[in-house]
């Protein structure tokens, strides 16, 4: 770095997240669109030493469908941290996540009467 | 049994579509409470550490200053069907996050916001968010120990809301009390989506 002439302003200075140590520095998660309630699931097992230790331990948390979010907190780990995490193992084939709906796509009137029936039998 | 989490005879798939909707309001004023009175799971908390490039740069070394925060989400989740599961996301009570709230409110449902009669001003700026983002809201004033100072007509004009969002009295620790609001939500938000596709498309 080369004297005074050097600054980061705004959006250089990169994403509000620290640089995380489990994902190599990464802080956006890689080709997925993962939303706090996106749900995953692991496809298949792994076998001792083929993964380090934070995939494994995302990996064990997803043997049925649930969400990033619960992920995270279960792992005890950022919500950014396991979305990078996630997003690796989805691209190992490790886990696959609900594609084809994207939360900024508006619920429909059937979806809505739904909930509000599934609300009033709580 | 092979998993102990799996109990439930309708364990979603992964073709489930997942939904949110926020509880938001000042510090304190009871939104993990509220999450916890419907969800079927206790409130789980999930965080996100930032690291803020301080402001200021000590001009003796040199060395920028940062700080690091952790903001701090609880949630809660109702299985409707298979099909269907609600995850119910209490907001970060300090105004500054506004980012996470950005993440929260894309593709949210709805939102209540919890009101304190002791200090209302604590929600302004929640309600100020949903106005500005078009994600429709009610309003829920706590009635802490029972207690009901105001009306919620009154609640309602102090707030300066619009005359169609519902004001109702609520108690954030009562699942009967949680589950009304929600319902006033839902019915909220299908009447919004209906005026707005009766809406005139322009001149």
């Amino acid at each position: 770095m080369s004297g005074g002439d050097y600054a980061w302003f705004d959006e250089d200075a990169g994403p509000l997240a620290r640089p995380y140590t489990l994902t190599r520095g990464r802080t956006r998660a890689a080709r997925h669109e993962l939303d706090m309630i996106t749900l995953v699931v692991a496809l298949r097992l792994h076998h001792a030493g083929e993964l380090d230790h934070a995939h494994e331990r995302i990996l064990g948390r997803c043997q049925n469908p649930i969400s990033v979010a619960e992920v995270a907190a279960g792992a005890d780990l950022p919500l950014g941290v396991v979305k990078v995490l996630i997003s690796d193992l989805i691209d190992r084939h490790y886990m696959i996540f609900r594609s084809g709906w994207a939360p900024t796509t508006a619920a429909s009137p059937d979806t809505l009467q739904k909930v509000l029936d599934g609300i009033r039998k709580l | 049994m092979e998993f102990a989490s799996s109990d439930r005879p309708e364990s979603p798939g992964i073709e489930a579509m997942a939904l949110k909707i926020l509880i938001a309001g000042g510090f304190g004023v009871g939104k993990t409470t509220m999450v916890g009175s419907v969800s079927e799971i206790e409130p789980l908390r999930t965080e996100e550490q930032l690291t803020e490039r301080g402001a200021a740069v000590d001009d003796v070394t040199g060395v920028e200053q940062k700080t690091t925060t952790t903001v701090a989400l609880d949630f809660g989740r109702i299985t409707i069907s298979r099909e269907l599961i609600l995850y119910l996301f209490g907001t970060p009570g300090q105004d500054r996050f506004w980012f996470m709230w950005d993440e929260l409110a894309q593709g949210a449902l709805g939102a209540i916001v919890i009101a304190d009669t002791r200090r209302l001003p604590s929600c302004f700026a929640a309600i100020d968010f949903f106005e500005q983002r078009q994600v429709p809201f009610v309003v829920g004033v706590n009635c802490f120990d029972g207690s009901q100072d105001y009306e919620a007509d009154e609640v309602r004009a102090a707030l300066d809301v619009d005359q169609f969002v519902p004001v109702r009295l609520c108690d954030a620790r009562k699942r009967q009390s949680t589950k009304e609001l929600l319902t006033t939500l839902l019915e909220h938000i299908m009447a919004v989506n209906v005026h707005a596709s009766k809406a005139p498309a322009g001149p």
